[in-house]
């Protein structure tokens, strides 16, 4: 009875142990297969010249790495202002209730819905109703309504997390509501919603659906030169080398193009995490 | 002067927010009503043809997509959810801190990974490989999407797990224990159905993250109209039907508003999940 007990015992815990090793040797296994077959098309070149439609190998993915960097750029210039501003309204201003209530439940809730279905509200409203066509604009818009409810639930958190008393302290010394949301709540919430804002921009960054429904375009010869051109992105480009390209080799590039895609957002979320505990580090309550 | 005029204006700035989320909803449903006003209820909700474009009548069945969507979410469920579980009763129970602090981030990142480089591994790396086990011409199947699906769901549903279960106190194991109980009696009987609300939100959550997924089965789902017999047919979930078919549709066409009807219930099913899983973690503020 007890040598079945323990058995049990080991094998139960063993299992844990085991899955995590699994969840832990999937993320190793996609970074290795993906460094594995992208690796060899990787060198400056690809990372900055034009792409070159007749003959894959000769060219780059510069306009697709552009495009994407002005996407990301474009986001975090629209959701980030509205998605902080939306946030301290809510935790500073103390509408009513069960308002603020109904606004946080349906951020909540929007937060899961599917990155397509906000690609089909873009695709009508900017692309047609506003008549954006499949531009740089639209996507931008698009993919920032889809960020909002991560920035304004990690700019909340933020400022949820400056302690009252610094609200108490300013306004007893004399100072406003403003003065003290301005000068003492904000640059404390800062930092927190800035890391939120990045890491939404991040996962935006590899979004491929909502890309395929408002265009980005697979070729174009030049960079695009205002919001309303159509511009290349690197998650559609491989989408399209993956699967509609013929070349034999455009797997290969495809992986690559990938590898810069998760390396980007490596880069930015790594970047967001790290800025997050230097100012953790700064912080001195 | 600027007292009133910024909370005035921060006021602005809520009202456009709250006017773009729900104006997603609104607009989805507008545009679904059109579909209806030329599609019946019963043939779109109980139809298993899905033939927009047939130059005769055109069918508009989705039961062979829904089909496929919970083809693909079963699969992923299947294997994501144990794999979750496990892995954060590991990180929150028998893990040791400092290394609960390396892998919690690690598994998190992830979640990081975009869908499109999911898929373009598993055309390059998976089909090929459930090809070969099972012997088919290709594997580009429900069971590739399925597993992959899962992959990207994983972080998800162990991150969320990991958090209900350190939020249960402290005195209960140590309780336990004291009794006498075996650390795994502990977990089983004493840590596992305290988190149990926790744990089914975090399951739910991640159904929300599966059947929302478009890139992967895209890709790998083999984009097949015909209603699923097995784990290995080839299916197109509802996500797939909208990105595939949406470039090639006429705008404002009865093909055009159906798809917004597909979109609709998209919405209307993760809202539904994320609703219970908002429901069941934030139980004491609600």
């Amino acid at each position: 009875m007890r040598l079945a007990q323990r058995f049990h015992e080991r094998l139960a815990i063993g299992c844990c142990r085991m899955s995590a090793l699994l969840t832990v040797s999937m993320l190793a296994a996609v970074l290795l297969l993906l460094i594995f077959s992208g690796f060899r098309v990787m060198n400056l070149h690809f990372l900055t010249a034009n792409w070159q439609h007749m003959d894959i190998a000769q060219g780059g993915i510069f306009p697709a790495l552009f495009g994407s960097i002005a996407l990301g750029i474009g986001v975090i210039t629209v959701s980030f202002p509205l998605g902080l501003a939306t946030a301290v309204f809510l935790t500073e201003y103390r509408p009513h209730a069960l308002w603020k209530r109904t606004v946080q439940l349906a951020i909540r809730n929007l937060a899961g819905v599917p990155s397509v279905v906000y690609g089909l509200f873009g695709l009508a409203v900017f692309v047609q109703t506003l008549a954006f066509g499949m531009s740089l604009l639209a996507a931008i818009l698009t993919l920032s309504i889809m960020t909002l409810p991560w920035v304004i639930t990690a700019a909340i958190e933020a400022l949820e997390a400056v302690p009252l008393h610094f609200r108490e302290s300013s306004l007893v010394l004399g100072s406003t509501h403003l003065q003290t949301t301005w000068h003492i709540v904000l640059p404390a919430a800062l930092p927190g919603s800035i890391t939120g804002g990045i890491i939404g921009v991040a996962r935006a960054l590899g979004e491929t659906a909502p890309l395929i429904l408002v265009g980005a375009t697979f070729y174009l010869s030049h960079l695009p030169r205002s919001l309303l051109d159509p511009f290349m992105a690197l998650p559609y480009h491989t989408f399209i080398l993956a699967t509609q390209h013929s070349s034999p080799v455009a797997a290969a590039y495809a992986a690559g193009t990938a590898l810069v895609l998760f390396g980007l957002t490596v880069l930015l979320c790594s970047g967001a995490i790290l800025a997050r505990f230097w100012f953790r580090k700064k912080k001195d309550w | 002067m600027s007292e009133h005029i910024v909370p005035w204006c921060l006021m602005c700035a809520t009202f456009l927010t709250v006017l773009l989320l729900i104006g997603i909803f609104l607009f989805l449903f507008l545009s679904s009503l059109r579909a209806f006003r030329e599609i019946a209820l019963s043939e779109f909700f109980f139809g298993n043809n899905w033939n927009p474009i047939s130059y005769h009548t055109p069918s508009w069945g989705i039961v062979a997509l829904l089909q496929g969507t919970l083809l693909v979410s079963t699969v992923a469920l299947l294997f994501a959810s144990p794999l979750g579980l496990f892995t954060a009763i590991y990180l929150s129970e028998i893990a040791s801190p400092p290394l609960r602090e390396i892998l919690k981030p690690t598994i998190e990142m992830i979640a990081g990974i975009p869908s499109v480089v999911l898929g373009l591994l598993g055309l390059l790396f998976l089909a090929p490989l459930i090809a070969k086990t099972f012997h088919l011409s290709n594997g580009l199947n429900a069971l590739t999407a399925g597993i992959l699906v899962g992959i990207a769901a994983l972080p998800t549903i162990a991150s969320v797990c990991e958090d209900a279960l350190s939020g249960v106190t402290l005195r209960y194991r140590e309780a336990s224990l004291a009794l006498g109980a075996t650390r795994w009696t502990t977990i089983r009987w004493v840590v596992l159905p305290a988190a149990l609300p926790g744990i089914t939100a975090a399951i739910m959550l991640g159904f929300g993250r599966i059947i929302g997924e478009t890139m992967i089965v895209l890709m790998v789902a083999g984009n097949s109209l015909a209603l699923p017999r097995s784990l290995f047919s080839p299916v197109r979930p509802m996500t797939a039907t909208i990105a595939i078919e949406i470039k090639e549709t006429v705008i404002g066409s009865t093909h055009w508003h159906s798809l917004f009807a597909l979109g609709l219930i998209l919405f209307l099913l993760t809202f539904l999940v994320n609703f219970v899983a908002d429901f069941l973690i934030h139980r004491r503020t609600l």
